[in-house]
């Protein structure tokens, strides 16, 4: 589904990493660990096309990468994209058919996670793990097959992060792919990629 | 078509929320108006002759005040990837943010005008070209403003810089804008300036989407 090749990245001066190559397949989790500054986020916005990677190649199976960001990929990191003076509903309403989601992948979504009694409540009334469920509702809503995390439980009781771990497995077990940056280890079976030390 | 349409009611509700800023540019666009005649000393006879030209650079003045949140708050809290990551192509989202910029400051705007320009003392007659040319000339405003936003994006001080960027791309509909109330007042045709506006008006759709587009993704960075 996704296959780097020879990527090169670096933050102005400082070079993250080298000649990094790495395949993720349908219905695979991939771990990206690595230290503090070690590049994990860097990468995962490369992949998403935020950051332009100094050398390598970034190929989505058989679709303009562009187009495969687009349409297929989703994208979860430190930042939750919501607005606090925005009621809950409203927000969630935005992301999820913004990315194209039909009104009943909503309703399933606020089902699943369990968002209903937050919805009329204003962004910024909600605790960092409430926004990051609502976030996470997009995912659900919009199917895209490609996820990628970046430390998607951080903000997240152990309840709502094994919840959220039955989810990534679902969409692994229909054929999605999963690339998280993460320190803790994924709640689903995951090859690890260790991208280095930092610097 | 319906991404386009489900961003624009988002940007219209962001632009009332929290205070409704279409009012506070209206309302500073009116106290710029009232403060000039008071400045010059109370002349409305003195005033008119230029009242077209301090009724458009105030028009100005006020489509910068909420420049500044069009796409740094996307930024800031993390919707503009989300937004990149939609199914529209950047340059269409930048377009729609500086219509629906249009739409929630610049009609409001417009639609303010012409009291603007009565109290700096144009005949009331004015009204309806006053309306009409500042509704054309709040979209150029409205599009190379986004385009100084998009450009600004990142910067520690990027009003200041917005600012800066933006109001000597200003100049020309606020010359052709005043230009054309100006032959009005004259009773000639005010077709040849109004034409210039729109010209600009184009200009501006064409240019912003690509190079905004361009400035974002180099934020996002």
């Amino acid at each position: 589904m996704l296959t780097v090749a020879g990527l090169t990245l670096s933050r102005g001066e400082r070079v993250l990493f080298r000649d990094l190559s790495l395949s993720l397949a349908s219905g695979e989790a991939v771990a990206l660990t690595g230290a503090n500054g070690a590049g994990k986020t860097s990468l995962l916005r490369a992949l998403a096309g935020f950051l332009r990677p100094d050398a390598g190649s970034i190929a989505f199976a058989d679709v303009d990468p562009a187009e495969a960001r687009r349409r297929h990929l989703h994208w979860l990191g430190h930042l939750d994209g919501l607005k606090g003076a925005r009621r809950a509903r409203d927000e969630l309403d935005f992301q999820c058919r913004w990315l194209g989601a039909a009104p009943e992948g909503v309703a399933a979504a606020v089902d699943v996670l369990a968002l209903e009694p937050l919805l009329d409540l204003e962004v910024r009334q909600l605790s960092a793990g409430q926004r990051r469920r609502l976030a996470f509702a997009r995912l659900i809503a919009a199917p895209r097959p490609i996820w990628l995390l970046d430390e998607p439980f951080a903000p997240l009781d152990a309840r709502w992060r094994a919840a959220l771990g039955l989810l990534m497995q679902a969409h692994i077990d229909k054929g999605g792919a999963i690339l998280a940056a993460v320190h803790d280890p994924l709640p689903v079976a995951a090859r690890a990629i260790d991208i280095g030390a930092g610097r | 078509m319906k991404a386009l349409l489900i961003l624009w009611r988002r940007e219209l509700a962001l632009a009332w929320a929290g205070g409704g800023g279409p009012l506070l540019a209206c309302g500073f666009f009116l106290c710029l108006t009232v403060l000039v005649p008071l400045a010059a000393g109370g002349d409305p006879a003195g005033l008119r002759p230029v009242a077209g030209g301090i009724a458009w650079l105030a028009l100005a003045l006020s489509s910068i005040l909420s420049l500044e949140r069009l796409f740094e708050r996307d930024l800031e809290d993390g919707a503009l990837d989300l937004i990149a990551l939609g199914p529209v192509p950047l340059e269409l989202t930048v377009l729609a943010k500086a219509k629906a910029q249009w739409l929630a400051v610049g009609v409001p705007l417009a639609v303010t005008a012409p009291v603007a320009a009565i109290t700096l003392g144009l005949p009331p007659a004015q009204a309806p070209l006053v309306a009409f040319s500042a509704l054309i000339g709040a979209l150029g405003f409205a599009l190379t403003g986004a385009l100084g936003a998009a450009l600004a994006l990142g910067s520690k001080r990027g009003g200041l810089l917005i600012a800066v960027v933006v109001l000597p791309l200003f100049i020309p509909p606020v010359v052709f804008g005043a230009g054309a109330l100006e032959r009005s007042v004259n009773g000639l045709s005010p077709a040849p300036a109004l034409a210039f506006l729109l010209a600009y008006v184009l200009f501006a759709a064409v240019v912003t989407p690509f190079a905004g587009a361009a400035a974002i993704r180099n934020a996002q960075g």
